[in-house]
């Protein structure tokens, strides 16, 4: 799996935001919002079906959040840490590649 | 260069104004309401005589003026607005913007009854139903300190990062002429220097960040925190700029309850605004008539001066309590927060509360001298008769 773009950037906020709790809650630390995993919102989980998929890219269009990457040979892949199982993926994939699956944590 | 007082006539809207002007405020986004709007005006009136090059913003809300200060405070502006009752009310979310952005914007607030009934006429509800936004409150007694209230509340906001109120009543000061000795531009600029701002959103240098941000419920908390320790070094700092405002200038605001022939007094009169200019001429004639009493003048309601009050109880046999405001379903409020602070403390002297002036009714010497009569009554059997007494009711 591609890994997060995020990842240096989470590592790095983590270790400013404890020491930079300023007067007026000013955030001197951009793109901070990474450190606030969203994905956990998650109740359905798209499910991918690599056989299926025929590389259109409309998820990765459609993604609002944007939390799907494409991999070196052209496929989507899911960040989980960021994904908030909107299921727009599964509804415009033409192919049905993209199933919403109810979560078990 | 030698301090000589530069006399003008002028009415308290307009010592606000000439005291916006000397603290070389930056930015104005104001809308008119009677009793404030002559301060507008007159700042209006100084831009078109090209006496400043201020910039006016004219907004369609009281809502909008302090939202534009708060963007120009932000950018690290000298933000200055004015209001009244319905307008102070309807900024109510706005302010606490403000302090929670530790912008240190400095308003006057012309205190003047809600609605409804319609009145234009003095009362403080208005101003102190905004107790809880984080905003500092000084009480103006007469013209001279809404002139040296603003100038004094930009420093001390400045430091401490916190806005603040100067609070001036309806007509009695707004609209009323008196002496104001207004101090030479070059000696204000030395008490008051350009300001340093906490943060600036016009610096385009610097490594970007955001404001008005979110906090979970793992940081809320400690932000809170830190507006309190704000509002108690406030009271530091407020000490020491009226201490330096006096050996400048001649009139010392380091006390934050000025007292005034309290020293051997039974019982003191206490309250806040024009009201105590009427109770020290009473007070002086009540002397002469061999009544021991004298009177607490509280100049800032936020921070509390808690600790100057319990210094004062602690000497009287009986604090009469003069609130021109009221809080439904209770009492005054000023007898409230003065009770309060006391109540952990070995200071217990009578309290009893009189709600005067509501609205604008007249109070006068002669009502200070019943008030006292009754007071002294009190005290002499050792108990209340009515612990709120709604003194002027028509019965």
């Amino acid at each position: 799996m591609a890994e997060s773009p995020f990842k240096a950037d989470i590592e790095r906020v983590q270790k400013e935001y404890s020491e930079k709790m300023t007067p007026g809650a000013i955030v001197y630390i951009p793109g901070s919002s990474v450190i606030n995993k969203t994905g956990s919102w998650r109740v359905f989980m798209p499910e991918f079906n690599r056989e299926k998929c025929t590389r259109c890219y409309l998820c990765y269009i459609y993604c609002p959040e944007p939390s799907i990457y494409i991999d070196e040979e052209g496929y989507p892949v899911f960040d989980y840490d960021y994904c908030k199982g909107c299921g727009i993926c599964a509804n415009e994939c033409p192919v049905d590649a993209i199933v919403m699956v109810r979560e078990t944590k | 260069m030698e301090y000589k007082p530069i006399r003008k006539v002028v009415s308290g809207n307009y010592a606000a104004a000439y005291a916006a002007l000397h603290s070389r405020v930056q930015v104005v986004a104001a809308y008119p309401i009677t009793p404030q709007t002559s301060i507008i005006e007159k700042i209006a009136e100084f831009i078109a005589n090209g006496e400043t090059d201020i910039q006016y913003v004219p907004v369609e809300s009281e809502h909008s003026a302090m939202a534009a200060c708060i963007g120009a405070s932000a950018t690290g502006a000298r933000a200055f607005t004015a209001t009244s009752a319905q307008g102070l009310a309807l900024m109510h979310e706005m302010l606490h913007w403000a302090s929670g952005a530790r912008l240190p914007i400095v308003m006057v607030d012309v205190n003047r009854a809600m609605a409804p009934p319609w009145s234009v006429w003095d009362d403080q509800t208005d101003s102190l139903a905004q107790r809880d936004t984080g905003w500092m409150q000084f009480y103006a007694e007469n013209n001279q300190e809404v002139y040296d209230g603003v100038i004094m509340a930009f420093k001390v906001a400045e430091t401490v990062n916190l806005p603040a109120m100067v609070i001036e009543s309806a007509f009695i000061l707004s609209h009323t002429y008196d002496v104001v000795e207004m101090i030479p531009q070059e000696l204000v600029d030395e008490f008051l220097p350009p300001r340093k701002p906490l943060y600036d959103l016009a610096d385009f240098e610097r490594e970007p960040f955001s404001v008005g941000s979110l906090a979970t419920p793992a940081d809320y908390y400690e932000f809170r925190y830190k507006i309190q320790k704000a509002m108690e070094e406030a009271k530091k700092v407020i000490k020491e700029v009226g201490r330096e405002f006096g050996e400048r200038f001649g009139r010392d605001y380091s006390q934050m309850i000025e007292t005034y022939r309290t020293d051997d007094a039974d019982f003191v009169f206490m309250g806040m605004g024009s009201l105590m200019g009427t109770v020290k001429q009473a007070v002086d004639i009540l002397r002469q008539e061999g009544y021991k009493v004298g009177a607490a003048k509280v100049r800032w309601f936020r921070p509390f001066p808690k600790e100057e009050l319990y210094e004062l109880a602690k000497n009287v046999d009986g604090i009469a309590v003069l609130d021109r405001n009221y809080s439904f379903g209770m009492e005054g409020i000023l007898f409230t927060e003065a009770k309060g602070a006391l109540y952990n403390t070995d200071a217990k002297p009578l309290m009893k509360n009189y709600i005067v002036g509501l609205g604008g009714r007249d109070f006068t010497v002669n009502d200070v001298r019943k008030i006292a009569e009754n007071m002294n009554a009190v005290i002499e059997k050792g108990e209340l008769d009515v612990e709120v007494d709604w003194y002027h009711l028509k019965r």
